[in-house]
C-alpha cells in the first residue's frame, strides 16, 4: 500500500513537472475546464442562496400573507397600477368582515419621494398605510414606537422609517422625534423600524417611510377618497391561505359588481405564489448556468484529450525507454493519467477561484443573496479530477498499449 | 563449462505485412554463458537487432524458445516481460535514451522506481552507480549538459544500478568518437571482468575485437560463431597520443 501510494506521488511530482515545461499549452487547455467548474461553483452558490432567501422570506412575510392589486379589465399592453384602480378602504373592511379565512387587511398607497433632514437627502419608497400592516408584515420598530389609532384617525403627519432611510439622513444621530420633509411637508418621525435586509432581488426594505394612510393621501398621493392601490391580507393560518384567496376573489367581485362571466379587476397574490416566481427565474438562471457548465466541461474535457493525445505523440521515445528499463503498461498508464488528472485539477482550482470571484461580484453587484458551501470545493474539485479521468484514460491507454520497439525507434 | 544465461532455441521471426512475409530470423540456435562477452556483427538486414530484441524481451519469437537466466520467457505476457527487462537485463542504446531534462541522477533513479524501491535507497544505488562510471561530480547535470561520452556514461550507470546479470548494449560507441568509443570499452571490459555478462551488437570490426566471443549474422542465420583473444580498451587507450598532443598537432 505503502509502494502504491510512494507511486501515485512519485508520478504526480513527474505529471507538475512535464505539465510546468509547457506552461501555455497547460494554460490554455485548462481553460474550458476552468470555465465549467467557475460555472459549477456559481450554480451551487446561486441555489444554496435561493434556498436561503425564500426561507429567510417566508419567515419575514409568513406563507399566510395574501396581496390585492388593481388589475385593469380589458387594457393590453402596459398597465399602469394607479390607473383604472378601483381597490378601496371599503374592500379592506369588507374583506375581513364577510371571510372566514382572513384575519388581517390592511390598506396602503406607495410611492417613491424625496425624504430630506438637514441637508441630508435619500429617496426612500412612502408606504401610507394602516396600523394592521404592521402585523400583517411582522414588522416591529426597533426603537421608538408606532402611532396611534388617534394619529391614524386624524391623519397626523407622523411616520416610521426604515434603518437605511434612517442612516442616510441622520447617521448617528437619534431619528425619533425629529422632523424630516418628505415631499412638500414635515413629518415627525416615531420610530425606526427593525432591519429586513434586502428581498430576494436585491430591493432593499429598509430604505422605506411609513406613515398613516389618509396622511399620505392629504400630503404626497392625492387619490379619490378611500382609494388605496393595493391591499395586504393575512390568512387566518397557512392551511387556510387557499381558502383565504378564493373567498377574497368572491367578496370583491360581489362588491365590484362584477357580472358572472366577466373579468375581475383585481389580482390576489398569495406568499406561495411570489415564492414560486422566484423559484421559476433563479430556476431559469441555474439551468443556464447547468448548461453552461456541462457545455465548457465537456469542450474542456475533449481540450485535455486532444494535448493528452500530442504529449503521448511527443513522448513516445521516452514511453519506450521507460518500457525498456522495466515500465508495466499500468506504470505507464497511470503516468499519463495523472498528467491528465493533474491538468484538469489545475483547471478546477483556477475556476473556483473564478467561480467566487463571479459569486462576490454578483453579491455586491446585483445584491443577489448567494452562498459558498463547503461541499462546492468538494463539488468543483470532484469534477475536474473525474473530468481528467475520463477524458485522460483514452490517451493514457494509447501510450500504455504501445510497443516498446517502435516507441524506441528501432527497427 | 559454466551454466547458460541465455538459451535461444530454434528462435524464428517472422514479420508479417500485407506486401510480404520478411523472415528476420530462422532457426537460430544461441548459448550465452553467464560471464561471457559476446559481440554480434552483421550487414543491416541481417537480423542482428532482431535478436536483440529477442533477447531483450522486448519482442517476442514466432517460434522457437527464448530461456534468459533459467526463466522460460517465450510465452510470457508484456506485465513479466517488463519485471524481466527490470531484474534481469540493463539496457544501452546507440542513442543513449537518457530522458531529456532529467538530471543524471534521476536518470539512474529510474529503473529503482519501477522497482518499487524507496527514495533513500533509490538515491543511495544511483549515486553508486554513478559513481562506478565516474560520473559522481555530474550528478545534477542533465543530458544536453553532458558530452556524449558522459551520457553514454549515465545511460550504463543506470542498466548497471540493478544488477542485471545482463548487460544488452545496441551500438554503444555509434555516435562516439575513438577515444570515447574506447573509454566506454574500457568501462564495459571491466564491468564483465566483475562478473557481468554482455552481448554487444555493432558493426565495426574493432569494436567487435574487444569482445571474447564474436557472433556473425547473415540472412537471419548465424554465419560465423568464434572464440578470440580480446583486445584491451585500456591498452588501445593508452597507445593513442595524447590529448594534448592531439589538441598540438590541430
Amino acid at each position: 500500500m505503502l509502494v502504491f501510494l510512494a507511486r501515485i506521488w512519485a508520478s504526480v511530482v513527474l505529471a507538475m513537472r512535464a505539465v510546468s515545461r509547457n506552461k501555455l499549452r497547460a494554460g490554455l487547455t485548462t481553460l474550458g475546464i476552468m470555465i465549467g467548474v467557475a460555472a459549477v461553483v456559481t450554480v451551487t452558490a446561486l441555489a444554496s442562496g435561493a434556498r436561503e432567501s425564500v426561507t429567510a422570506q417566508v419567515s419575514a412575510l409568513g406563507s399566510n400573507a395574501l396581496m390585492v392589486f388593481p388589475r385593469s379589465a380589458r387594457t393590453s399592453g402596459a398597465r399602469d397600477s394607479t390607473m383604472g384602480s378601483r381597490l378601496s378602504e371599503q374592500d379592506a373592511k369588507a374583506l375581513v368582515r364577510e371571510s372566514t379565512s382572513i384575519a388581517l387587511a390592511a390598506p396602503f398607497l406607495r410611492s417613491s419621494v424625496v425624504a430630506v433632514y438637514e441637508g441630508q437627502n435619500s429617496l426612500p419608497s412612502v408606504i401610507g398605510t394602516k396600523l394592521d400592516y404592521f402585523a400583517v408584515r411582522n414588522w416591529k420598530p426597533r426603537s421608538g414606537e408606532l402611532w396611534t389609532h388617534n394619529a391614524e384617525a386624524t391623519g397626523e403627519k407622523v411616520c416610521l422609517i426604515g434603518v437605511e432611510t434612517a442612516r442616510e439622513l441622520f447617521g448617528t444621530e437619534d431619528p425619533i422625534g425629529r422632523r424630516v420633509r418628505i415631499g412638500r411637508f414635515f413629518f415627525q418621525v416615531l420610530g425606526v423600524l427593525e432591519e429586513k435586509g434586502q428581498s430576494p432581488f436585491g430591493q432593499s426594505q429598509d430604505a422605506i417611510v411609513v406613515m398613516p394612510i389618509d396622511t399620505m393621501r392629504s400630503t404626497i398621493t392625492r387619490t379619490r377618497p378611500g382609494e388605496v392601490h393595493a391591499l395586504m391580507l393575512s390568512a387566518t393560518s397557512a392551511e387556510t391561505s387557499a381558502r383565504a384567496q378564493k373567498q377574497a376573489i368572491e367578496i370583491l367581485r360581489f362588491a365590484h359588481r362584477i357580472e358572472e362571466g366577466g373579468e375581475d379587476d383585481f389580482v390576489v397574490r398569495s406568499q406561495a405564489e411570489f415564492q414560486a416566481l422566484q423559484q421559476k427565474i433563479f430556476g431559469a438562471l441555474t439551468l443556464l448556468l447547468i448548461g453552461i457548465a456541462a457545455v465548457s466541461l465537456v469542450v474542456g474535457g475533449i481540450g485535455v484529450m486532444n494535448i493528452m493525445l500530442v504529449s503521448v505523440a511527443e513522448r513516445t521515445r521516452e514511453i519506450g525507454i521507460r518500457m525498456a528499463i522495466g515500465a508495466r503498461e499500468a506504470d505507464i498508464l497511470v503516468q499519463f493519467l495523472v498528467e491528465s488528472v493533474v491538468l484538469s485539477t489545475i483547471g478546477g482550482v483556477a475556476g473556483t477561484l473564478l467561480g467566487y470571484g463571479a459569486v462576490a461580484g454578483f453579491t455586491t453587484a446585483l445584491g443577489w443573496s448567494m452562498r459558498i458551501e463547503a461541499s462546492t470545493l468538494a463539488l468543483a474539485l470532484g469534477t475536474s479530477t473525474t473530468i481528467g479521468v475520463a477524458f485522460g484514460f483514452l490517451p493514457a491507454r494509447q501510450a500504455a498499449r504501445l510497443d516498446p520497439i517502435q516507441a524506441l525507434g528501432r527497427e | 563449462m559454466a551454466e547458460p544465461l541465455i538459451e535461444l532455441r530454434e528462435v524464428s521471426k517472422d514479420y508479417v505485412s500485407e506486401a510480404a512475409i520478411v523472415r528476420a530470423l530462422r532457426r537460430v540456435d544461441l548459448v550465452v554463458e553467464r560471464g561471457d562477452f559476446v559481440a554480434i556483427i552483421g550487414q543491416s538486414g541481417s537480423g542482428k537487432s532482431t535478436m536483440m530484441n529477442i533477447i531483450g524481451c522486448l519482442d517476442r519469437p514466432s517460434t522457437g524458445r527464448y530461456v534468459l537466466d533459467g526463466i522460460d520467457v517465450t510465452e510470457r505476457s508484456n506485465d513479466a516481460r517488463a519485471i524481466v527487462r527490470n531484474r534481469l537485463i540493463g539496457f544501452i542504446f546507440q542513442g543513449f535514451n537518457l530522458l531529456a531534462r532529467t538530471t543524471a541522477l534521476e536518470n539512474v533513479e529510474l529503473p529503482l522506481v519501477y522497482r518499487g524501491v524507496g527514495g533513500g535507497e533509490r538515491r543511495r544505488r544511483a549515486l553508486a552507480a554513478l559513481e562506478q562510471v565516474g560520473l559522481a561530480d555530474r550528478i545534477h547535470h542533465t543530458p544536453n549538459q553532458l558530452s556524449g561520452g558522459q551520457q553514454q556514461r549515465v545511460a550504463i550507470a543506470r542498466a548497471l544500478v540493478t544488477n542485471p546479470p545482463l548487460l544488452l548494449a545496441d551500438e554503444p560507441t555509434g555516435n562516439l568518437d575513438t577515444r570515447t568509443s574506447l573509454e566506454v570499452l574500457e568501462l564495459l571490459q571491466r564491468l564483465n571482468r566483475s562478473g557481468i555478462t554482455i552481448a554487444l551488437v555493432t558493426h565495426e570490426h574493432d569494436i567487435a575485437a574487444c569482445a571474447k566471443r564474436l557472433v556473425r549474422m547473415r540472412d537471419g542465420a548465424i554465419q560465423i560463431d568464434v572464440r578470440q583473444e580480446p583486445t584491451d580498451a585500456a591498452a588501445a587507450l593508452a597507445a593513442l597520443p595524447s590529448r594534448e598532443a592531439e589538441e598540438k598537432r590541430a
